[in-house]
């Protein structure tokens, strides 16, 4: 596995040389700073250690000054492992969108958009019970029947119903890397990416 | 427009010089298409209804009557296959969008040009 850290920049749409118009975002991706490396021996897995998006120093504890010191680099203000790292890295290197390959296929983890307590036609796609007319009111968008009555007198765990939405750990998978722009730390994938504009998204394969 | 997305249709996007139109205005949009694997160019020629959107989605609508029927085609402003626009007429029109074209035909549909 291969990944990197990066910040969502934005939507906008590309034209291929066909003239069709593709959806992309803009990801601001990188450069991350590798600050450990973990190995079989010493934690039981491989794994490496990476570190996106400056920060002030009053804003890290000791622990966290001496474990970037380590690396050699000034306080990141998200950090993230990756297990299984494809490509060898040492302890203080940087990790750059040039891992990636333009026309590769690859995930976005990202954590959506907040939503709020929806009900259930928004969150689970209900459609809602009832007519207009014909002496309805009140129910066009209610979840309907929750179960039995007497039998088994009780909700069953998991039922769909209303509550809180969005700001969940999703992964889209299969994106196209589009184009690349290495010295701006640009990376055009195809179609949307979960969550808003500025918010921190993992981009692997 | 941000700065990312400046950035990369700079890069990306062609550079395109047409005259500048609006909403009203009589247009020719010369668009090439593909035909039997043989790129040729076709106009569509009519008013325009509207312009919407910014920087590098922006499109406009333009509609024609083609044979007692009414026509309307989107364009991006970018596209590349939109090979030039000619502006025929200016028109004279007080709103933005002209929705209202839709339900009218023959003489309540004209536009009035405007005489600069």
């Amino acid at each position: 596995m291969k990944g990197i850290i990066g910040k969502k920049i934005g939507m906008t749409s590309i034209f291929g040389a066909d003239g069709k118009q593709t959806a992309c975002t803009i990801i601001e991706a990188g450069p991350c700073v590798v600050t450990q490396v973990k190995t079989e021996d010493s934690d039981g897995y491989t794994a490496l250690q990476l570190a996106f998006g400056d920060k002030k120093e009053k804003h890290s504890n000791k622990a966290e000054t001496n474990h970037f010191a380590k690396a050699n680099t000034p306080a990141k203000s998200f950090v993230k492992e990756f297990r299984d790292y494809s490509i060898d890295k040492n302890i203080g290197e940087t990790v750059t969108v040039d891992i990636f390959a333009e026309g590769e296929s690859v995930d976005v983890v990202g954590t959506t958009k907040g939503k709020g307590f929806q009900g259930v036609v928004k969150r689970h796609g209900f459609s809602g019970v009832g007519e207009q007319s014909h002496g309805q009111h009140d129910r066009q968008r209610a979840p309907g029947s929750i179960g039995g009555s007497s039998y088994p007198s009780r909700v069953f765990k998991g039922m769909r119903m209303a509550g809180r939405m969005g700001g969940d750990r999703v992964k889209v998978k299969g994106l196209k890397v589009i184009k690349i722009f290495a010295d701006k730390n640009y990376i055009l994938v195809s179609g949307s990416v979960p969550g808003h504009n500025g918010s921190i998204v993992l981009i692997q394969k | 427009m941000n700065a990312a997305v400046q950035f990369v249709h700079e890069q990306l996007t062609a550079k395109k010089e047409y005259p500048r139109f609006k909403a009203g205005d009589n247009i020719t949009v010369n668009y090439k298409i593909v035909e039997g694997g043989k790129e040729r160019i076709q106009s569509f020629r009519g008013d325009v209804v509207k312009t919407q959107g910014t920087g590098a989605t922006a499109t406009f609508t333009v509609r024609k009557i083609s044979d007692g029927v009414g026509v309307e085609r989107i364009f991006p402003f970018l596209s590349p296959n939109v090979d030039s626009i000619v502006l025929n007429k200016v028109g004279k029109v007080r709103r933005a969008k002209l929705y209202y074209l839709r339900t009218r035909s023959g003489k309540s549909a004209r536009i009035k040009e405007k005489r600069v």
